[in-house]
């Protein structure tokens, strides 16, 4: 089995991440402050994805990884998002109907 | 174990001993992300019930040591990843030097949280008997924003108008908030500890171009402590400022 080199990451792509991470919080904080009705979590969450794609693949090296590595990686946001998505449906659809319960409940209890 | 040099004994390749190892660093960080996931996930039901009484207590969060550990949480990430490329490119003097620096913004973050922690003591904060929700706004301190202090007070009698469990719900939000950054923060006091052991092996000049996977997968762990206060302080901090 020949030996592959390993990719060094060079400090100025380091450092533009890092400027890059800085401006993303700046950022952040200031849209916290203004008022996008309903895309203010959005815009917040947007952001913070942004940052940590590139912590992934910069600092983390995923750009530069095995192809293994980001198996493993979309594995795990796979996971997240089946157990995010279940159980947040869940929540959505059940919900209505446990309170029209309830009322009923409280409707012929009076 | 038998081992030839920095070679164990089950791996042919010092090259398929660092993969194998960093595969298992990216395998144990997927349990990580369900794990804190879980915590994201019951903090955004409740934040979806309980709108008012989140927002109330996320605006008691001191924004400026929020930003500013935001700010020392990824010049630390950046110090890790200078340790790995100083240990990859062979300059043995630096690794330790970063290293170092890594530890001590580490500390400053964990030192900051301990500042945060303390106020929301002194502020009836914690949940449990004491909490109070009207605690702060009704006996302002002589350094608070006047302003700031008034809006808090009419936000907080607005909810508990509307909402006789406003308290209750509040509670729950701080339940949340100490529940993930005391979470984060044991983390960072692990990622603490194996940088302390990383420094002591990389002043004996232990890492070297051919050897440095205990850096590298070190520093995986360490980006990913970075990550999850990536998503904590826009969702804790952030998610009411615009009122």
């Amino acid at each position: 089995m020949p030996e592959h080199s390993e990719h060094i990451v060079s400090p100025k792509i380091y450092l533009t991440i890092f400027l890059a991470l800085i401006l993303g919080t700046g950022l952040t904080t200031w849209a916290a402050f203004r008022n996008f009705g309903p895309f203010n979590i959005v815009i917040a969450l947007a952001i913070a994805t942004a940052k940590a794609t590139l912590v992934v693949l910069f600092f983390m090296h995923a750009r530069y990884g095995e192809r293994r590595t980001r198996l493993v990686i979309v594995c795990a946001l796979f996971w997240l998002a089946i157990m995010l998505a279940l159980t947040l449906s869940d929540y959505q659809t059940r919900q209505p109907r446990m309170s029209r319960l309830i009322s009923r409940a409280a409707y012929y209890a009076a | 174990m038998h081992r030839t040099g920095e070679l164990y004994g089950q791996f042919q390749t010092l090259e398929q001993q660092k993969e194998s190892a960093t595969l298992g660093m990216w395998i144990f960080l997927v349990t990580e992300v369900l794990f804190f996931g879980g915590m994201f996930l019951t903090y955004t039901i409740n934040r979806h019930y309980f709108f008012t009484a989140f927002g109330i207590g996320s605006n008691t969060l001191d924004i400026t040591l929020g930003t500013v550990n935001t700010i020392v949480l990824i010049m630390s990430s950046f110090t890790m990843a200078m340790a790995v490329w100083s240990a990859q490119t062979g300059k043995k003097k630096l690794v330790p030097l970063f290293l170092i620096l890594t530890l001590s913004l580490g500390c400053v973050f964990l030192g900051i949280k301990f500042v945060e922690y303390k106020q929301k003591f002194e502020h009836h904060l914690i949940p449990g008997r004491n909490f109070d929700i009207t605690y702060r706004s009704s006996r302002p301190a002589p350094g608070d924003d006047p302003k700031e202090i008034a809006l808090e007070k009419e936000e907080v009698e607005k909810a508990l108008a509307s909402d006789p469990d406003a308290d209750s719900h509040a509670q729950l939000y701080f339940s949340l908030y100490f529940a993930m950054t005391g979470l984060h923060a044991l983390h960072m006091l692990v990622g603490v500890g194996l940088i302390v052991w990383l420094i002591k092996a990389s002043l004996r000049g232990r890492f070297t171009p051919q050897y440095n996977t205990p850096v590298e997968i070190v520093g995986l762990y360490w980006h990913f402590v970075d990550i999850v206060w990536i998503y904590l302080f826009p969702l804790l901090y952030l998610i009411d400022r615009h009122r």
